[in-house]
């Protein structure tokens, strides 16, 4: 059974069809990708399923659980994480609090604790930050823990943003444009990363690229978005060498 | 020095009605990027509760079921009175995020400066509808008692006032900086987006942002009716511009520059009238605030971005 489901889903913003009939299955575990040109709807995808937007038509299911129209926060809890394609970050917030604020729906201490620092308190704390401290360390950023993220170097800050969304313990995890901007040395550090945080913590991931290096490399299966249409979808070598995809993405500046 | 010492303790009182208030204004911006124009008469609702609550209690305190010393009882009327109204007030601010700024989210800043101007509006006449013109006067909750010092006057009732508000100020820092909700609030400050991705339900962290400053308004509403205790329905328009422009004084969303900055137009306020004659106290303030503004336009903790539009 997959992990996520979406079954024909169609979004139209006013009068535009930016989504059509898109169907998803990710199964535990997997590494996908969604590639397609600027403006075919992958961002919005995301978007429909994260619950930022609620799809017109469509059905989206977590596990056994049907998520369509949830809040944000709701699908959030239930398993779901995401990083963006342009970072955001909480200025003058150090990169600690950046983590431990994911932590918030595991926090029972309430004012009690806060005001008068109680052993619970003390002890959550504690709990907290030590895995805080263990997802910074996976993702090689935990001698940064008590910098301001402003301070930090973009392939640091794209680090963090990632170490956050692990920190909500996603099943799935959705990175938009995970290496956006960087350069080559940041980039190859960043696919070992997704490697490494993909095999420790056994989660599906569902990536945006627009790099074909990253996506060929790290997904089992890739689908191609144009116009907001799925027109192929396979593992790399099929999509590598389907002609719709070459046509309309890929062009002739990438070697078949 | 005398004189100089004498007004900085008014100063501290007069300031500390606007710092209360700035609060409100600055962590709303802060977390939702809005100003709730409606908060000066939050405050005065506060203030109305404050009148209902003690006078409800000295009542009942009439009735003498508990036997204490006046002094003790009247003590005890004033803390619960600021817990009870602190805590009534802060769904009244719950009800204006809920009723007039939920739902306009996604509309223009515009709109939502518009509502809280109306909704202002309808929290003065609908008081005035309900209770009348007639302004009412504060139940007397503490005794007068004025100390000297080295020529200096002090009544315990600014003490007090001082203390109490320096208090909750210090509450507020807790709550922010130590609790999941404040935790959530600052993030949010920051970057609006992600933090639902975190779990965190933003209507609800909304909801007790504009609580906890209605409860700060609503408190410096009852120490307000114990220094000065008229209270009438349009109390809140000018000390809600003058809290205002404390809160940009300070920096648009800092907590910290809200309060010093309420203290300091504070300051001025009872220097400029201390020297020039009392008429002319607004119009001198608030040009020196100007010549400040003109200098930092983002006041002195805000940070020189353009702001953007979120939410």
């Amino acid at each position: 059974m997959p992990l996520l489901r979406v079954d024909s889903m169609t979004h139209y913003f006013g009068g535009l069809r930016a989504v059509h009939n898109y169907d998803l299955a990710i199964e535990p575990g997997q590494i996908r990708g969604l590639i397609g040109p600027n403006g075919a709807g992958k961002t919005t995808i995301f978007n429909l399923i994260t619950g930022r937007y609620t799809p017109t038509e469509g059905k989206i299911v977590l596990e056994d659980r049907e998520i369509t129209g949830l809040q944000p926060h709701q699908i959030a809890s239930l398993g779901l994480g995401r990083t963006f394609q342009n970072l955001r970050l909480w200025r003058h917030m150090n990169v600690l609090d950046h983590v431990k604020m994911a932590h918030y729906s595991k926090i029972t201490y309430g004012l009690m604790g806060a005001f008068f620092g109680t052993p619970k308190r003390t002890r959550e704390e504690a709990e907290i930050e030590d895995e805080s401290y263990s997802l910074l360390e996976l993702v090689g950023v935990s001698h940064l823990a008590d910098q301001i993220v402003t301070n930090l170097p973009y392939g640091a800050q794209r680090r963090v943003e990632l170490a956050r969304a692990l920190a909500t313990q996603p099943k799935i995890l959705f990175l938009d444009e995970p290496t956006a901007g960087m350069n080559p040395e940041e980039l190859a550090q960043m696919m070992e990363i997704i490697r490494h945080v993909h095999a420790e913590l056994e989660l599906a991931i569902f990536l945006i690229e627009h790099r074909m290096k990253v996506v060929m490399d790290l997904c089992q299966v890739i689908q191609t978005l144009v116009f907001g249409e799925v027109i192929a979808e396979g593992n790399p070598d099929e999509i590598r060498n389907n002609p719709m995809v070459i046509d309309a993405y890929l062009g002739k500046e990438v070697e078949v | 020095m005398t004189f100089l010492l004498q007004n900085l303790i008014n100063a501290l009182q007069w300031g500390s009605f606007y710092a209360l208030i700035a609060l409100g204004y600055s962590m709303v911006y802060g977390v939702l990027m809005l100003f709730n124009f409606a908060h000066g008469d939050v405050f005065m609702v506060g203030a109305y509760i404050g009148f209902f609550v003690s006078s409800g209690l000295l009542a009942v305190a009439a009735l003498g079921f508990v036997a204490l010393p006046t002094g003790v009882m009247l003590a005890l009327i004033l803390v619960l009175t600021l817990i009870i109204a602190m805590f009534l007030n802060t769904f009244v601010g719950m009800a204006v995020e809920r009723i007039g700024y939920r739902p306009l989210r996604a509309a223009p800043r515009a709109s939502a400066a518009i509502t809280g101007l109306m909704i202002g509006i309808i929290l003065e006449t609908g008081n005035l509808a309900l209770f009348g013109a007639q302004r009412r006067s504060f139940p007397t909750l503490i005794e007068t008692a004025t100390f000297q010092f080295a020529g200096v006057s002090v009544t315990n009732k600014k003490i007090m006032i001082v203390l109490v508000s320096l208090l909750l100020m210090l509450a507020l820092h807790i709550f922010v900086r130590r609790t999941k909700w404040g935790m959530a609030m600052r993030a949010m400050a920051f970057d609006y987006v992600v933090v639902p991705l975190m779990g965190v339900p933003i209507n609800l962290i909304a909801l007790l942002t504009f609580g906890l400053g209605s409860a700060l308004a609503a408190a410096a509403g009852i120490l307000y009716g114990v220094a000065y205790p008229v209270l009438d329905p349009y109390m809140g328009i000018l000390f809600g511009w003058k809290a205002f422009v404390a809160a940009i004084l300070g920096g648009r969303g800092s907590v910290l520059g809200a309060g010093l900055a309420g203290f300091l137009l504070g300051f001025i306020e009872i220097f400029v009238a201390a020297i020039f004659p009392s008429t002319m106290r607004d119009l001198i303030a608030f040009s020196i605030i100007l010549l400040i503004l003109t200098v930092r336009p983002h006041g002195f903790f805000g940070e020189p971005y353009s702001a953007r539009l979120r939410l």
